[in-house]
């Protein structure tokens, strides 16, 4: 080949890693260095590269063909494997794990239904960009496309919810697949990527080097924003006198909430957080408006509808986020921040397009930021003092209700948890409760499945997350509905010493599901009811507390708003063991404020039937 | 709507072109040709498709498709900014009286006779799709019996290329 050798080079690394990420491997030596290499099988060679690659942690299943990798498993001082009870479990674990630390999360599987099973954490993680890798194993070489026993083509069936995927056809490629496949999950917009590995190729042995050389000509994400568009976008900030920064998932991931601080007291603008960035600014902040969208909060959803200036920082004007897109924000100009430049543009038109790191993004927007006194802002703060004086986040009076309500069980669950504590949540109501009703202060401490709204998701994610952070509190708010989907992975906590917190938010319901029956459905609630109440014609089913205690937890009941507090304290004191709290709460509590689906965010309710009242000659 | 003509160069992979047609079909585009072939490096190859969509939607495929781990470059190109050709081989009826007409039909479109028999002629031809049709028009009352034609090739005019090869080009 004529072409000049030139080694590839890996795209670089963001700039703000919330946490280390493995080491790129540099440039691979000369391949004659192979001759001196180790021998090693491709099961040793998957072992020995994520120990080269700073893995300590697995979740996974084995079975047939993957059962090659867990024998060199067996012997790893370093890596641990955590077997999980369903490989669904391994992949939410995973993924809690990455958000917790910033690092790659690793799920491993065997083939066919193991590999499926992987799907939806994948879908997940994709959703939410989530740094994964899963290993899976496949059939032989010589079986693929033979629908060979438990064969299923996974890198087939996960193309559009992956990153990138690859299938080993020779184990000498194994380090250099898995380098690849780490590089690819943490650097530009994080994801999960899959490796699939024929069983004869985990058998087949092969020269070990490290580190590989890595080949990804075609991957080179842009970290460096361009400096002509961040000093636009600074002076159209410093230009704007409605300016609100719409926070999303991107700061979080790329390490920025200092930078993020710094540029919102320097401009006095306020500032949104999406379920995705809960955390990622302070709650406590004056400047903070709360969570946008569908369930956010009044000042929040208006904040962005009036404003003149929306500057996005790693969001990507989710349809939860701007309700009828269409009718989105009418009167602002966009400053749009993403490393994923397909996310510019997408649902929203940017401005101002600037593709790049959110942390290099904002300090550059910083430093270009010259202030022109916050007069400017004086009638929009005013505004919005307005509304956050006249529609604060709240629900019905806990004294003149019988049962417990939800939020009051999650605004305790706050306020009686440690400062640094973790929280995982499924979907649902209790997961909109969760976001509104704990203040969360640290970036990360706010583990939930935004994008795909995975249902289960929590006890997994928690038990990811604890791994990860074995000395902070960790603590799942599920559902009821949520809870039955994935506990079986409370088994694994028990056995491995993992131990997670749960507090299932008992309403004997689909609760969102019912609230939407509720509003649109005129109360025929087809399908919602769970029976996990107590009531005169049935018993509970199932006894989360007996659950719970089947398997190895502790399981803890409360059943009147009296206990709350009580059982709380309680539950927060156990550390050897997992806890469940099944806390009895009424069926009838709904998530507001509410933007209905597919309508104009200038519609958002109150409480039901209830519309805020918007001084519109003000602005 | 509008046709627009993609040229993609791709790291010669498995899988990489039901990666890239994904992302049309995911999206509810129709490609309307598809040709893929190496190119003058080796691990390297050429993907030109031509499809039909707005301007907007073309936007956020080209941007998917850069996100691809083995798509390496993207460019559209003008109709008027780069030669396009398509292959056609068709097989029509000519018995003793027809076949001085049809060859000399032929001829006019620059075509080339590949296969004889007493009852048909198949003729080779290129050329872009404005050509191809008129071809086909003309031939249609002397009776097409069958036809097949390759997707659209087409590389820019002028006298740079699409890109220096040599930063993409993996050590082999």
């Amino acid at each position: 080949m004529s072409t000049p050798v030139k080694a590839p080079k890996p795209g670089p690394r963001p700039a703000g890693a919330a946490a280390p990420r493995p080491k790129a491997p540099k440039p691979g030596p000369p391949h004659s260095v192979t001759a001196t290499a180790p021998v090693l099988t491709g099961a040793q060679a998957v072992v020995k590269s994520l120990e080269q690659l700073e893995v300590d942690t697995v979740f996974g299943i084995p079975g047939g063909t993957i059962l090659p990798a867990y024998d060199p498993l067996m012997d790893s001082a370093q890596v641990r494997h955590i077997l999980v009870r369903h490989e669904q479990g391994a992949g939410h674990a995973a993924e809690g794990y990455a958000a917790a630390t910033g690092k790659v999360g690793v799920c491993m599987a065997t083939s066919g239904p193991g590999a499926t099973n992987l799907v939806t954490p994948m879908a997940d993680a994709h959703m939410d960009s989530i740094p994964m890798v899963a290993i899976t194993g496949q059939v032989v070489s010589s079986s693929i496309g033979t629908d060979a026993f438990q064969e299923a083509d996974i890198c087939g069936i996960t193309m559009p919810i992956t990153k990138h995927s690859y299938l080993v056809r020779d184990a000498s490629e194994i380090p250099r697949i898995l380098a690849e496949a780490f590089h690819v999950a943490s650097t530009g917009r994080p994801g999960p990527v899959l490796v699939d590995i024929p069983k004869d190729i985990l058998n087949t042995e092969a020269p070990f080097v490290w580190p590989p050389r890595m080949e990804l000509p075609g991957y080179r994400p842009t970290t460096q924003p361009h400096g002509k568009q961040i000093r636009e976008a600074a002076n159209l900030i410093a230009e704007s006198k409605r300016p609100v920064l719409y926070v999303g998932g991107g700061v979080v991931k790329a390490g920025a909430d200092a930078e993020l601080l710094e540029l919102a007291e320097l401009t006095g603008a306020p500032v949104v957080t999406t379920l995705m960035a809960r955390g990622a600014f302070p709650d406590s902040h004056a400047q903070h408006l709360g969570m946008p969208g569908m369930h956010g909060t009044v000042p929040a959803v208006h904040s962005l509808q009036k404003a003149d200036l929306i500057v996005a920082l790693g969001a990507r004007f989710d349809d939860r986020v701007t309700g009828k897109l269409s009718s989105f924000a009418p009167g602002a100009k966009i400053v749009h921040v993403d490393i994923d430049p397909a996310e510019i543009g997408k649902n929203r038109e940017a401005d101002v397009p600037i593709v790049g790191d959110c942390k290099s993004a904002i300090a550059g927007l910083t430093e270009a930021y010259v202030d022109p006194g916050k007069e400017r802002l004086k009638a929009w703060w005013e505004t919005l003092d307005d509304l956050r004086a006249r529609y604060p986040l709240g629900y019905e009076d806990q004294s003149v209700q019988a049962m417990t309500a939800p939020q009051y069980v999650i605004e305790r669950l706050g306020a009686l948890a440690d400062p640094d504590t973790i929280w995982t949540t499924g979907v649902g109501q209790h997961q909109m409760w969760a976001s509104q009703f704990i203040s969360y202060e640290i970036p990360g401490t706010f583990i939930n499945s935004g994008g795909l709204g995975t249902m289960g998701f929590a006890v997994p994610a928690a038990m990811g997350a604890k791994m990860g952070h074995p000395d902070r509190m960790v603590w799942a708010i599920d559902g009821d509905g949520c809870f039955q989907m994935t506990n079986q992975e409370l088994a694994t906590c028990a056995v491995e010493g993992i131990p997670i917190k749960v507090a299932v938010i008992n309403n004997g319901n689909l609760g969102m599901v019912r609230q939407w029956q509720t509003l649109f459905y005129d109360k025929r609630y087809s399908n919602t009811g769970l029976s996990t109440h107590h009531s005169e014609d049935s018993p509970r089913v199932p006894d989360f507390v007996k659950l719970a205690e089947a398997l190895g937890c502790v399981g803890l009941r409360c059943d009147s708003p009296g206990e709350v507090d009580d059982v709380i304290r309680r539950a927060n004191e156990i550390d050897d063991r997992p806890v469940v709290v099944d806390f009895t709460v009424g069926p009838d509590a709904m998530v507001w404020p509410m933007v209905p689906a597919g309508v104009s965010n200038d519609e958002i309710l109150y409480a039901r039937d209830v519309r805020p009242a918007f001084d519109e000659e003000e602005l | 709507m509008s046709t627009h003509t993609l040229s993609v160069l791709v790291e010669n992979k498995p899988g990489v072109l039901a990666r890239v047609a994904a992302l049309f079909s995911r999206r509810g585009f129709n490609i309307d040709s598809l040709a893929v072939g190496e190119t003058e490096h080796p691990g390297v190859s050429r993907i030109t498709i031509v499809v039909d969509v707005e301007a907007g939607s073309l936007e956020q495929v080209t941007k998917q498709l850069n996100k691809l781990i083995h798509v390496l470059k993207i460019v559209e190109l003008e109709p008027d900014a780069s030669v396009q050709r398509e292959l056609l081989l068709v097989k029509v009826r000519a018995d003793a009286a027809s076949r001085g007409q049809v060859i000399s039909a032929a001829e006019l479109f620059k075509a080339r006779s590949v296969d004889v028999t007493p009852d048909t002629v198949t003729f080779e031809v290129t050329g872009n799709s404005d050509k191809i049709d008129s071809f086909l028009e003309v031939l249609e009352p002397f009776g097409i019996k069958e036809l097949v034609q390759s997707g659209t090739v087409a590389l820019g005019r002028g006298a740079k290329s699409m890109a220096s090869l040599s930063r993409y080009i993996s050590p082999s």
